[in-house]
């Protein structure tokens, strides 16, 4: 059973049609929540072309995200990041099996437009890319195709899901391989959830529409993560996870699963990396089993991390 | 009543999701159960049932494989076992599989069922769908099947039963002590196929 609160009544992404005598429905939050349900205990991989998309569903990926460039590219380049190639991405689409994902500009409704019509399986409204608008994100009711969202705190996830989000990741800073903002993130995120779970549990209902108020998203959703304790989508970390031992510290602090960006394809070795940190999510709270995905990398082959920052991604888009 | 033990491959996918239709199942059937995740082949001992769960098959069976824990579950299944895969579960106990677009790629599999089951059959997500499902053993009531990037059950074996079609197409099926459905039972309220499943497993005890 999966939660489907905050659904809006009549969204346009609902289509009903016959599939020879049977009536079948598309696009309701079942069906794309329940999509997101699917990946929960993987890895999600950033790839760039057909060869890394192939190399990361050999090792175990979840599903692929196709970008342009990769999170640290993007920083060293500067300009504006835009989604990616449809060359590429139709590519990756017709040679693996798994779901592949592509990122658009938050806001950018056509860059969604155009991402639907060729099929992937999941629109991300990423910080990592230029926003086209900070301060409206995309109506993804319109949408069949599901989306997630990046948020930094729980205000940003239940607005997210408010505008029709199917998961949220935790966001950290990209391209960096430091996870500490991605834990502080997530760290936050939890103390929030508890104290909206011990109003919801003191039953005081003045506290709880305040709070709704304070997070600005309607109380629907403010009640479903007191009652659930958690979000009630599915919940990724996202964001400078480059080592195994990242990746089990993430799902230690409650995720469903995690992202990883620049941390296995700017990593030098690329095959064993997502393949280790695969183990390590599987097996996160078993520490000889992450110590032994541990071995499988050589720290002297992790990317290089990056310490001064002009660009703050998880600054964009945050209304 | 004894005490009932099933396990839930807990690799990868939706395994909270079907944790929490069978707490529902059992409280609803008075049945003293536990459920434990399987993870390592000693994890397998004196369990009653097994779910494979939903999520990505690749994934699920590349772990399974690599934690040598295949051939106990083979032989368990073997032994009588009662299973119940859905959707990637399904594609793991199946005799055969290949994908739409790619076509056979080498995976490793239980293959202790005897159907052929097509990976990715109705498309990528957006050609993900709900519809109203008759399932005879579950009653007249209809049963809600959601369908996610599903596969299709191509060909089934004369031993296997066929629980419920979707037009021309079998979607849940049964060999013995097997169960396998396309859909996914474990994000629905509903909780009648998960008892079907327990009743399954109290039969064979």
């Amino acid at each position: 059973m999966i939660s489907l609160a905050g659904t809006m009544s009549d969204p346009r992404c609902v289509v009903h049609e016959k599939n020879k005598e049977y009536d079948v429905t598309r696009g309701t939050t079942l069906v794309k929540r329940g999509f997101a349900h699917m990946l929960k205990h993987g890895v999600v991989m950033d790839v760039t072309n057909l060869e890394q998309a192939q190399t990361a569903e050999d090792s175990g990926a979840v599903a692929v995200m196709v970008l342009e460039k990769l999170p640290y590219d993007i920083r060293k380049a500067g300009g504006v990041a835009r989604t990616a190639s449809l060359e590429i991405i139709e590519e990756i689409l017709d040679h693996v099996t798994i779901p592949v994902m592509a990122k658009c500009r938050i806001g950018h409704t056509s860059e969604a437009n155009v991402l639907d019509s060729i099929n992937v399986d999941m629109i991300d409204e990423s910080e990592v890319l230029t926003p086209a608008d900070e301060e409206r994100h995309i109506w993804k009711w319109d949408f069949v195709t599901p989306f997630v969202n990046g948020a930094r705190n729980l205000g940003e996830a239940l607005r997210r899901m408010e505008e029709g989000a199917a998961m949220i990741r935790i966001k950290g800073e990209p391209g960096t391989g430091n996870v500490a903002e991605a834990i502080n993130h997530l760290k936050l995120v939890n103390n929030q959830i508890r104290w909206v779970k011990s109003i919801y549990e003191s039953g005081d209902q003045q506290e709880l529409i305040k709070t709704a108020r304070e997070l600005k998203v309607y109380y629907e959703l403010v009640h479903e993560t007191g009652k659930l304790g958690r979000l009630p989508v599915v919940n990724f970390a996202a964001g400078g996870i480059a080592t195994p031992a990242d990746a089990a510290l993430m799902m230690n602090l409650g995720c469903d699963g995690v992202f990883v960006g620049s941390g296995v394809f700017k990593s030098k070795d690329p095959a064993e990396r997502a393949r280790s940190i695969v183990l390590a999510v599987t097996f996160h709270d078993n520490p000889s089993i992450v110590a032994e995905a541990q071995k499988m990398i050589g720290e002297n082959k992790s990317m290089e991390g990056l310490e001064q920052l002009d660009l703050r991604m998880q600054e964009r888009g945050t209304a | 009543m004894k005490e009932l033990t099933v396990g839930i491959v807990g690799i990868q996918g939706d395994v909270e999701e079907h944790k929490r239709s069978l707490e529902h199942a059992f409280r609803d059937m008075d049945l003293n159960g536990n459920i434990r995740w399987i993870r390592s082949p000693k994890e397998l001992v004196s369990i009653d049932g097994l779910i494979i769960p939903g999520g990505e098959s690749t994934v699920i069976s590349n772990i399974l494989s690599s934690r040598q824990m295949f051939q106990p579950i083979k032989d368990l299944i073997n032994k009588g076992l009662p299973v119940l895969g859905t959707c990637a579960g399904l594609i793991i106990l199946a005799k055969k599989n290949y994908d739409k677009v790619v076509g056979e790629k080498e995976q490793p599999k239980l293959g202790v069922m005897n159907v052929t089951v097509e990976r990715n059959f109705f498309g990528r997500q957006k050609e993900s769908f709900e519809a109203e499902l008759e399932i005879q053993k579950l009653g007249n009531k209809k049963f809600k099947g959601v369908f996610i990037r599903a596969p299709s059950i191509i060909e089934v074996g004369s031993d296997v039963q066929i629980l419920s079609k979707l037009n021309d197409l079998a979607v849940a099926v049964q060999e013995g002590n097997i169960i396998g459905t396309t859909f996914h039972p474990e994000l629905i309220c509903d909780i009648r196929l998960h008892k079907y499943f327990l009743t399954t497993i109290i039969s064979n005890q």
